[in-house]
């Protein structure tokens, strides 16, 4: 936590002085990211979900959601995109207190969520700066084409890479590229083993409310860099040895023990309330042992790993396997998958408001998902971050009923539903 | 006093309206299996706002259906178990439909990209009906013909080949041209009575002329091209009295449709819809630039070529934004623009803030409501379009 800490506000530090040190900017999306292309130039990029999710934690994403309603944007619409945009009209003040440079080139990675579009043709009215658009086709039918990475290769073969040539005035240097892919893979084989320790009983990781901690380094500005191999080979080892001495996962309020409710969760976190969410299921012993969310940035676990032998091909089969760019066939065959794997007892559906990718359609997913594995599944809804779709009372009362009718299956039905 | 030829046209005029509004009203498709009794073993496929290559199902002999939700006349209910309530209306009633049996007459469906909600109901659709025909059509966002055209190209070619397969026909380039002939002689026939509304407005109602394309989206495309052709015949020459309504441009409908009602309060209110994003998909390519060669590129080429613009389709040209919606305004000499979008419709909704933006940059006045397919109390709405209207009329500007 304290390495990722440091990683973050060195990162926010080089964002600060990214004028002076001449260093270009990119503004760009967590799901199809493209960290090696842009660190083979030398961009520094920013995730404006990130600061949005940030901002939610912080509690301050109400106030910019309010400023961006005021400014016109629906109350229907996508919270991310409505604090982001508050966040700028409001300074576009950072989560470390310094103000955002402004981006020399918005990269439109359009991965598995339309809203991507819409929120970056707002931010280029605003900025009035280049947008490099990538459009990465979604697997409708559950399988990744020949013809759909060749769309993406040449996407950044022919516009991409000479838009960041033309902007930060250096020649591609695929070589470059592909040491810093080498370098991600190392980091992601990691952590696969780290997500994959919940199968472990009792699991030493919160796959969920720890999980967005670990992912963090690799889904954002850091795959691909020594750091983000350091951080992971330290995290496994720390897993590793909580593995070996029998213990649970860490949260906030120390570490969990004596775990009772094993559960897969599908969707995101509500970032406003965090540490109540999580606080919620830890004080049932309930821990999250897989989740979906931490597959938006990449869905490591399947397989993937960035290939130093193929650059442009491997970005591209990257960018189309995140988890959000599959059809909801493909999601039901993960999360049930995920509940005979890490044998869970449950699995939870966190449908967000603002996220339709994610969440139209989690319904016949949830009915699904029961008729597959025969586990009973749950169903909350909450929001990114609007804390006026934050219900505390609601949520908690869903959760508990949940976990009572958990306690009162009898562990043959379980035993049961969970045989191969 | 009309003439006895007048009172005719009106006549026809009436009839064909009558026909029209029989189809919009009709969930149980019941043109569809009419045309398909009258053309055995032929395929009928459906197809989502905002835009599919028609052109490709019918060179593959089958008829393709739009489907646009049941509007105000269905009661949701297995819709409703399949959505939260803060998604948009349109897909729960074309999950309705699905699973009451009133799309059974199709035999497949395609899913254009026009939204995430879209996107997941091709996934919904999958896991209801496994047996049927699926496709989700990811029409590119790269408008590079060596980029985008070559993948579009290729989706178009299988989309052609998979849809010939199921229906036994054998794939070739005349049937394919001589089908988009027939779309060509059908945009054609829409253009003008696009014209007609921009030009005489008091011709045509513009809740008449919404029936009138509707049906485009049941009937064979011969078929209806005749019938949008046999009603301006009629309506050019029928009695019709010049009124001095607010001329307005409607923008934000593009996928799931306001419920008739609306139109026709929108009409009362004083405002004459002059120009619209109601079926984007009949206007869609415009004229063809090439008439030769291979006709698959000839539809591709058209597709990138497109200039018009809707919230589903990326603009590269940030200062090309909201282009067309002016060039909308302009050519209709329209005095306003009504932002209408469905509730929780993200394309439209995140939209409308740039739009608006052009709007006030060239001087236009403008007014926004959200609506659901089924919306059934229009007062508000009729009080919100007719002070737009008296606003324009008589202060010219809002």
């Amino acid at each position: 936590m304290l390495r990722q800490k440091d990683m973050i506000a060195e990162h926010f530090r080089e964002l600060a002085r990214a004028k002076e040190s001449g260093r270009k900017v990119v503004y760009t999306f967590v799901p199809g990211n493209l960290t090696e292309l842009l660190l083979a130039f030398d961009c520094l990029p920013v995730h404006p979900e990130i600061n949005a999710l940030q901002s939610g934690m912080r509690k301050l994403s109400g106030e910019y959601i309010a400023e961006a309603e005021r400014h016109g944007h629906s109350e229907d619409v996508c919270t991310y995109v409505k604090c982001d945009i508050g966040m700028l009209l409001k300074g576009n003040i950072g989560p470390t207190g310094e103000k955002l440079p402004e981006p020399d080139l918005l990269l439109l990675s359009y991965t598995g969520c339309f809203t991507f579009m819409k929120w970056f043709e707002l931010l280029r009215e605003r900025y009035k700066c280049p947008v490099a658009m990538l459009h990465v086709p979604y697997q409708a039918d559950g399988t990744l084409e020949p013809s759909m990475i060749e769309y993406v290769v040449e996407q950044l073969r022919r516009e991409l890479i000479p838009k960041l040539e033309q902007i930060t005035g250096k020649r591609y240097d695929e070589g470059r590229l592909a040491g810093f892919l080498a370098a991600s893979a190392r980091a992601e084989e990691d952590l696969v083993w780290v997500l994959e320790s919940a199968k472990h009983r009792p699991s030493p990781i919160d796959a969920y409310f720890g999980g967005v901690y670990y992912i963090g380094p690799l889904f954002t500005a850091f795959r691909g860099t020594q750091a983000a191999i350091e951080y992971y080979r330290e995290l496994r080892e720390e897993v590793a040895e909580r593995m070996r001495r029998g213990l649970g996962p860490v949260t906030p309020e120390g570490e969990l023990e004596d775990e009772r409710f094993r559960l897969v969760v599908e969707g995101p976190p509500n970032w406003t309330h965090f540490r109540e969410f999580w606080k919620m299921f830890y004080d049932e012993r309930a821990v999250v042992v897989a989740s979906t969310y931490t597959k938006v940035g990449g869905t490591y676990d399947r397989g993937f790993r960035h290939d130093p032998n193929r650059p442009l091909e491997t970005l591209a089969e990257y960018c189309l396997g995140c988890y959000t760019n599959l059809n909801l066939p493909s999601r039901v065959e993960m999360i049930a998958r995920y509940v005979k794997e890490y044998a869970a007892d449950g699995f939870l559906v966190n449908s967000v408001k603002s996220c339709n990718s994610f969440s139209a359609g989690q319904l016949p997913m949830l009915r699904r998902i029961e008729e597959l594995t025969g586990v009973p599944g749950a169903f909350i809804e909450t929001d990114l971050v609007d804390p006026r779709y934050f219900s505390a009372a609601n949520v908690k009362n869903r959760l508990e009923s949940y976990f009572q009718m958990l306690a009162q299956r009898a562990p043959a039905a379980r035993a049961e539903a969970l045989a191969p | 006093m009309s003439s006895p030829a007048t009172a005719v046209l009106d006549a026809d005029a009436k009839a064909i309206l009558a026909r029209c509004e029989e189809l919009y009203e009709d969930l149980e498709l019941s043109a569809v299996k009419a045309w398909k009794a009258a053309h055995p073993g032929a395929l009928a496929i459906g197809y989502l706002p905002t835009y599919v290559p028609r052109e490709i199902l019918h060179a593959a002999g089958c008829l393709p259906v739009g489907v646009l939700g049941a509007g105000e006349q269905l009661e949701i209910v297995k819709g409703d178990a399949c959505f939260q309530s803060y998604i948009c209306h349109f897909p729960r009633s074309v999950i309705e439909l699905g699973l009451s049996g009133r799309l059974d007459a199709l035999d497949g469906m395609i899913f254009p990209s026009t939204c995430d909600v879209i996107r997941n109901l091709s996934g919904i659709w999958k896991l209801s009906f496994p047996g049927k025909f699926a496709r989700y059509l990811d029409v590119p966002q790269n408008f590079d013909p060596r980029i985008g055209g070559r993948f579009y190209r290729r989706l178009l070619d299988e989309l052609y080949r998979d849809l010939c397969r199921l229906s036994g026909r054998e794939p070739g380039a005349e049937t394919l041209w001589a089908s988009i002939a027939a779309y060509d002689e059908n945009r054609r026939a829409v253009r003008e009575l696009y014209e007609l509304r921009r030009e005489e407005p008091w011709r045509v109602r513009a809740s008449e002329a919404y029936l009138v394309l509707r049906a485009g989206m049941q009937l064979d495309v011969h078929e209806h091209t005749e019938l949008v052709r046999s009603f301006l015949q009629a309506v050019r020459e029928r009695p019709a009295r010049a009124v001095d309504d607010a001329r307005v441009v409607l923008c934000g409908a593009f996928c799931e449709q306001p419920p008739l009602g609306l139109i026709r309060t929108l009409e009362r209110a004083g405002c004459e819809v002059v120009d619209d994003d109601y079926m984007l998909v009949l206007r869609w390519l415009g004229e063809l630039p090439r008439r030769d060669g291979d006709p698959l590129d000839a539809l591709s080429d058209a597709y990138l070529a497109y200039t018009g613009e809707t919230a589903s389709r990326y603009v590269p040209d940030g200062t090309a934004k909201g282009e067309r919606l002016v060039q909308a305004v302009r050519k209709s000499r329209a005095e306003g623009v009504i932002f209408a979008a469905p509730s929780f419709c993200d394309p439209a909704l995140l939209d409308r803030p740039m739009l608006q933006a052009v709007c006030d940059r060239e001087g236009i006045a403008h007014t926004a409501l959200k609506y659901a397919e089924n919306t059934g109390q229009m007062q508000p709405i009729r009080e919100q379009a007719g002070t737009f209207a008296d606003a324009i009329k008589l202060w010219g500007d809002v």
